[in-house]
């Protein structure tokens, strides 16, 4: 059974590999050419950006709530968090259309300077490489923001106080001191902010940015040419398998720094006046541009929009839709996660360990390379179950598999599954052994044990996967527009389309109910780190992948 | 042996008969038991005692069930368990398990522990039969109760309470007194051993602490490294230790290296016999209380370097001319010494053991 959810999950990769093996032919000229070239330097210099960026958002904004207090430090704290339940291609969409020439920010600067065309203040303009970088950094710095914190709280108390007592200051003990030990943090943070941002098609596409997710998705959608879009495609999985690299190398170490360390808090040291104002600016300024101010704005659109036209029953279909497929795909996910989190528990084995650690790697998979990964898998399954059918009732049945959402879900479960896998097995892993051993002498079988024992005590855990698993479904974009059955719209593929079109219609209440149901685990997450004083090891979504 | 005329009732307790022949386990690479052989008699209370890894948790797994020897048998009450060609699996055995971390359900209430080995019975029988194992323990008070909100002393009677509830031949305890405070564990500990007398159980207890071990056990089992060192009564393994590392393991020793010749041992503290022992290097182990100090007999001369009082006895650092080591020794009203004196030892050889070299 868990051989089967890892061949799931490694069966597209495999695909990829021979689909890309057929050679696009008279493309790949033309792909060498003219594609390629821009396509990786674009990408590579967009990660980056925005990997300078999200270490010096993300570090600094950490650094300061820990180490020092400030007025308004309380709600910082938690609110650097809230920019990850607003999707890259969401606040893309917002300020396309905040900073827009006609659009209210640009109005109010020329109001306020007098100035009446348009033509008469010109200003960089937002669809660029530097305004893709700065979006992304600001919602994508809370990975390394989140980590970068945990790592200052829990294990520098006393080597920050000793280096204070050999005659350091606060900040010479921070780059002394807490940077180098936190680098590990970072480099987890960092890669996981860059593999959301190579997962990213829509503010891409939306800024201009030819990135290598947008040139896939044209490649196959536009010129039907699919072993070149593999092709693309092969080359960024060998950039995501990197980025793991990193992360797992990262991890490594982070696990020996934290072992030499009993937990203990800094105290923090009080910030006056303007002091106090720069530190609250430097970790305001992030939650006001990366959340509060699109946020405000989709809510005064989305206002607009329902006093204008009310519900659209369109909308009310995709939504719909969107809980629907999202359900269903937190179910698999969750029942799936389940066998295999149980089956290592049961039999802890270094197989069964490589087994989790395969399934665990859907999650790096941008969704562009998993789609066309799984068009070979599910193109077999279709003609096995069209076979199937012509034996028993005569007739063929066409693409089931795309055509029935199967195609999507199969793609949700298998990029969440470690988000499910790694909340049960971290669930799994706090409850001691002996209370099995302890169940089976008192009579119970192994099934018993998972029924009685492991399921009541792992349910909240089981919960909080379930929500995590719903959300990323729900803000999913980029497979979800490569798979989802013909004229099959969910919110993220709708607002997809109204910005590509450039109208914006229902697009901004799409976007605030993403953000709406984005803002559900960072409210568990914000109040699971503030009860425990830690933050938790299984949240966000991605912070889990990497325990395996 | 099992009395085969006793009147057989649905899993009635009758003190089980635990046989383990020539069991190994293996780890990969690690040998966790090599060719380990131990019986415990009905009713008989067993301790398993060694330092941490010496496989003496591992021995005590394999007797659960939770886990299968790589070779070897074990026979409970006649019946092979586990063996090259048959695993009974640990719900079938009816071997009870107490754990070091006692391993209470969290989500259950106590009674609700108690009886989740009940439930062959109904539901109004398993709660009689659970709520008298709690009154045995002096906890039905607290039946409503979860484990989380009672202290480890609580949490360990309703571990035992747990355990012997559905009436198990065997139970096996594995450092069931280590999480405990110095006081609370000897009080606990004196009544775990008596409800296991009065209920004539067999059990198996693992523990680390040989004061521990003498204080419950009938049989003591010494294990080092995979394999059982020596068995026997708490006294043979005291005044008769086969090994060094046995003589070791029960008391601190004065060990002085010396040569055996013709069956005497030559050292500066005298000449000691040492019938069985081929000519050759040999160690000299002298308790610390076998050392006898006065300051006008005994043929060593000797002289205090330091005295430390400690209570009940006072333990005293001694130097001896032609002796390159310092002496220990311990023993009551000695407050009269004081470093710097000259005194004359006198040795009980009742309290010195002499054995060949370390292997």
């Amino acid at each position: 059974m868990s051989i089967l959810v890892a061949a799931l999950v490694a069966a597209p990769v495999i695909s990829l590999v021979m689909v890309a093996a057929q050679g696009s032919g008279d493309l790949w000229p033309h792909l060498v050419a003219y594609v390629l070239p821009q396509a990786i330097s674009d990408t590579l210099l967009l990660l980056l950006g925005t990997g300078v960026l999200v270490i010096a958002i993300g570090t600094g904004a950490a650094w300061l709530v820990t180490a020092y207090d400030f007025p308004g430090r309380g709600v910082l704290q938690w609110g650097l968090l809230l920019p990850l339940a607003m999707p890259t291609y969401i606040i893309a969409y917002a300020y396309l259309d905040l900073l827009h020439p006609i659009g209210p920010v640009q109005s109010a600067l020329r109001a306020l300077l007098g100035l009446s065309s348009p033509r008469d203040l010109i200003l960089p303009d937002i669809r660029s490489m530097g305004g893709c970088i700065l979006l992304f950094g600001f919602v994508l710095y809370p990975y390394v923001y989140f980590s970068t914190r945990a790592m200052f709280v829990m294990q520098m108390a006393n080597l920050i106080e000793v280096g204070r007592t050999l005659g350091a200051t606060r900040t010479g003990v921070f780059r002394r001191v807490a940077l180098p030990l936190a680098r590990p943090a970072i480099a987890v943070g960092t890669s996981l902010a860059l593999m959301d941002a190579l997962n990213d098609i829509g503010a891409s596409e939306f800024l201009g940015v030819r990135t290598m997710t947008v040139s896939i998705y044209s490649t196959w959608v536009n010129r039907s040419n699919l072993p070149g879009a593999a092709q693309i495609a092969l080359i960024m999985l060998a950039l995501v398998v990197a980025l793991i690299l990193i992360e797992r190398f990262a991890r490594r170490r982070q696990s020996y720094a934290g072992s030499t360390q009993r937990a203990r808090r800094l105290v923090p040291e009080l910030l006056t006046g303007g002091k106090a104002l720069a530190a609250f600016l430097f970790c305001a300024a992030p939650i006001l541009i990366g959340f509060i101010a699109p946020a405000l704005y989709l809510c005064v659109e989305a206002v607009a929009r329902l006093r204008f036209a009310g519900l659209s029953p369109s909308l009310i279909g995709q939504i719909g839709n969107t809980i629907l497929i999202s359900a269903l795909a937190t179910l698999v996910s969750l029942a799936l996660g389940l066998t295999l989190a149980f089956t290592a528990r049961l039999m802890r084995n270094a197989f069964t360990d490589a087994i989790l650690r395969i399934a665990s790697l859907g999650y790096a998979l941008p969704g562009t390379v998993l789609a066309i990964g799984l068009l070979g898998p599910l193109a077999l399954m279709d003609d096995a179950i069209s076979t199937l059918s012509e034996l028993v009732t005569g007739r063929t049945t066409g693409l089931v598999m795309s055509a029935s959402g199967i195609a999507l879900i199969y793609a949700y479960v298998a990029r969440f599954l470690t988000i499910s896998a790694g909340n049960v097995e971290s669930g799994l892993s706090r409850l001691s052994l002996s209370l099995d051993h302890a169940a089976r002498t008192l009579g119970e079988s192994a099934g018993g044990v998972s029924r009685r024992i492991h399921l009541p005590l792992i349910s909240p855990a089981l919960a909080s996967a379930a929500l995590l698993v719903f959300v990323d479904c729900m803000k999913e974009l980029p497979a979800t527009l490569l798979l989802r059955p013909l004229n099959f719209e969910t919110l993220a593929t709708h607002l997809y389309g109204e910005a590509a079109r450039g109208t914006y219609e229902d697009g901004s209440l799409a976007a605030l109910a993403i953000v709406v149901f984005g803002l559900l685990p960072m409210i568990l997450l914000a109040r699971t780190s503030q009860v425990t004083g830690k933050p938790r090891a299984d949240l966000p979504a991605h912070e889990v992948v990497a325990h395996g | 042996m099992v009395d085969a005329f006793m009147p057989i009732l649905p899993r009635a307790r009758c003190a089980g008969f635990l046989v383990i022949e020539n069991v190994s386990q293996t780890y990969g690479a690690v040998d966790a038991l090599q060719d380990v052989s131990l019986t415990v008699a009905p009713g008989e209370i067993l301790c398993l005692l060694g330092a941490s890894g010496c496989g003496k948790t591992t021995l005590l797994r394999l007797a659960a069930g939770v886990e299968a020897p790589t070779k070897g048998r074990i026979l409970l009450d006649g019946v092979e368990v586990a063996g090259p060609h048959s695993f009974v699996p640990p719900e079938k055995r009816g071997v009870g398990l107490v754990f070091q971390d006692y391993a209470l359900f969290p989500h259950m209430s106590v009674l609700e522990n108690v009886m989740f080995g009940l439930r062959h019975l109904p539901q109004a029988q398993a709660r009689d039969m659970a709520m008298r194992g709690l009154k045995r323990v002096d906890l039905d008070h607290y039946a409503d109760s979860y484990p989380q909100m009672l202290s480890g002393g609580e949490q360990q009677r309703v571990a035992l309470a747990r355990a012997l509830a559905p009436r198990p031949s065997v139970i096996l305890m594995d450092e069931p007194f280590s999480n405990l405070d110095q006081r609370l564990r000897e009080s606990i500990r004196e009544e775990t051993i008596n409800l296991l007398r009065e209920e004539g159980i067999s059990a198996v207890v693992v523990t680390h602490d040989p004061e521990e071990a003498m204080h419950i056990a009938d049989r003591i089992a010494l294990m080092r490294k995979g394999h059982i060192v020596q068995t026997g009564m708490a006294e043979d393994l005291y005044f008769r230790p086969e090994s060094l590392f046995a003589a070791r393991f029960f008391c601190d020793l004065n060990e002085i290296d010396a040569v055996a010749k013709d069956g005497q041992v030559a050292t500066p503290l005298g000449t000691f016999a040492a019938p069985d022992l081929a000519d050759g290097p040999c160690i000299v182990c002298i308790r610390p209380q076998a050392l006898l100090l006065d300051t006008e007999r005994g043929g060593v001369s000797a002289s205090i370097i330091a005295r430390r009082f400690l209570g009940r006895v006072d333990r005293l650092r001694l130097e001896v001319p032609g002796l390159e080591q310092e002496l220990h020794a311990r023993l009551r009203d000695a407050r009269a010494f004081h470093p710097g004196q000259g005194v004359r030892l006198a040795i009980d050889e009742r309290d010195v053991l002499v054995f060949g070299p370390v292997a």
